[in-house]
């Protein structure tokens, strides 16, 4: 155990979330060497947490949820020694609303160009956005007087906004996904919002191709090239090269078009990776193996992974924030499961090493490189 | 008024108090009132809505109010009312 841990610029910094707490992780530049801190807010939901270097900062974001307290985002400034105790709650729904947070999904930084903006991906399925950095936050009303809105139903999981992706190339437009609601585009800020599900199925509606109503798992913007993206459904992967205009099916060779996580690579815009789950029903990875599969031609066809994961009798579940990559090149790929494995590869999924064996059930993993 | 037992994990949004005197006439109106003098208290104990946490439990004089009126509960200036954090997780 321990509570501290020094960064470097350079370092790559792995915020991993967990159902009892948070775990931090810092690697050299090479990935190859990692030390730890944790567990921070012992006993809290921590469905979310990354780090923000953007504007001179090191800051450390968390959406935490206490069983009994309820959720708050709490900051760090010096790399989790120390957090904010925001006394009134900094994250609420406005009255009128009839609302009441029950988790943060997401916490997603906004451009380079917009250093003190923040999003938050909420439950029940609401979009907040803070311009202090994250230490308070407002309802984007827009999206919450969307007419499409008391039509959302809350999957599994709960009636959650887990995806936020801002557009890097225009700070007026953004993609949202809900479970279950689908995407949702605006290009005005957040004042207005298009549902963008055309091609994507719902397999529990009697309509299998719904304007909304999808229940999206993850969608990832792909690195290098505008208007492509990549979607993890539930049952249904897909690849919209006109920014959500459309979506074409993808699940070419892949065991499962079941799974929740979705990372896209960060500069290849033809290579993303997905972590195959069995089904709905039993949601462990198939026969047994830990594999992740790869595209490296924008989905036409999927090769697994499997160098340093277990291949016999590893029935994982990997959750929809726990698989991301660091940005680096060759691109560092990191994924947690809900049986406390923490496996990561420094050459984009060749070779795995498990970094924890021990954790709760991880529900969230970030990586950042450390400016 | 009403005497207000609060859990040491909420001690430290009312300066440290574990007894706060808090005016009102029902245990809601208690603790709206709790939520203006100390707002980190009332935060924890209701939700944006102002509705008692689900993991949260209140009793007035030893009866829990799931049980009496909910915070319809009326409460008089002899009362105490105690917030306790519920058997809860896993």
């Amino acid at each position: 155990m321990s509570e501290q841990i020094d960064v470097e610029a350079g370092d790559v910094l792995l915020t991993v979330g967990t159902m009892k707490g948070a775990w931090l992780f810092a690697g050299d530049p090479e990935r190859g060497k990692w030390r730890w801190s944790g567990p921070h807010f012992r006993g809290e939901q921590v469905y979310s947490i990354r780090f923000d270097g953007r504007g001179g900062r090191r800051r450390l974001l968390a959406g935490t949820e206490h069983g009994h307290w309820g959720a708050v985002v709490r900051c760090s400034d010096d790399l989790g020694r120390s957090w904010s105790e925001p006394a009134e709650g900094n994250l609420r729904f406005p009255e009128g609303t009839d609302a009441a947070l029950a988790r943060v999904w997401q916490l997603q930084p906004a451009g380079d160009d917009r250093p003190g903006t923040v999003w938050a991906g909420v439950e029940p399925a609401a979009l907040f956005r803070s311009d202090d950095g994250g230490e308070t936050f407002e309802l984007v009303q827009g999206l919450w007087d969307h007419p499409h809105r008391p039509r959302w139903e809350p999957g599994g999981g709960g009636l959650c906004l887990h995806t936020v992706l801002p557009d890097p190339a225009d700070p007026e437009r953004m993609w949202i996904a809900i479970s279950t609601g689908g995407v949702y585009r605006t290009e005005d800020g957040g004042r207005s919002w298009q549902a963008r599900n055309d091609g994507v199925r719902a397999v529990f509606l009697p309509d299998k191709y719904p304007e909304f109503g999808q229940c999206v798992h993850k969608v990832a913007l792909a690195g290098g090239r505008p208007d492509r993206l990549y979607l993890q459904n539930h049952w249904g992967l897909y690849r919209s090269d006109d920014g959500a205009d459309h979506w074409e099916d993808m699940a070419n060779g892949v065991p499962s078009d079941f799974g929740f996580p979705m990372v896209a690579h960060p500069t290849d815009p033809d290579t993303a990776w997905i972590i195959p789950l069995d089904s709905d029903q039993f949601r462990c990875t198939p026969d047994g193996q830990a594999r992740v599969y790869r595209t490296r031609d924008a989905g036409d066809s999927w090769e697994p992974l499997t160098g340093g994961l277990p291949e016999r009798d590893a029935w994982l579940t990997v959750l929809r924030d726990g698989f991301a990559t660091d940005g680096l090149d060759p691109a560092g790929l990191y994924f947690g499961t809900r049986t406390g494995q923490l496996f990561a590869s420094s050459d984009e999924g060749d070779s795995w090493q498990a970094l924890a064996e021990w954790l709760p059930p991880v529900v969230c993993v970030k990586a950042a490189v450390v400016p | 008024m009403p005497i207000v037992h609060l859990p040491g994990a909420l001690s430290g949004h009312a300066a440290g108090q574990r007894r706060v005197e808090v005016a009102g006439a029902t245990v809601g109106k208690v603790l709206a009132a709790l939520g203006q003098v100390h707002p980190g208290v009332g935060q924890r104990v209701l939700d944006d809505r102002g509705v008692l946490r689900r993991h949260v439990n209140v009793f007035v004089n030893g009866e829990s109010i799931r049980y009496l009126s909910g915070i319809e509960t009326p409460v008089d200036d002899t009362d105490e009312v105690w917030i306790l954090p519920a058997v809860s997780g896993g």
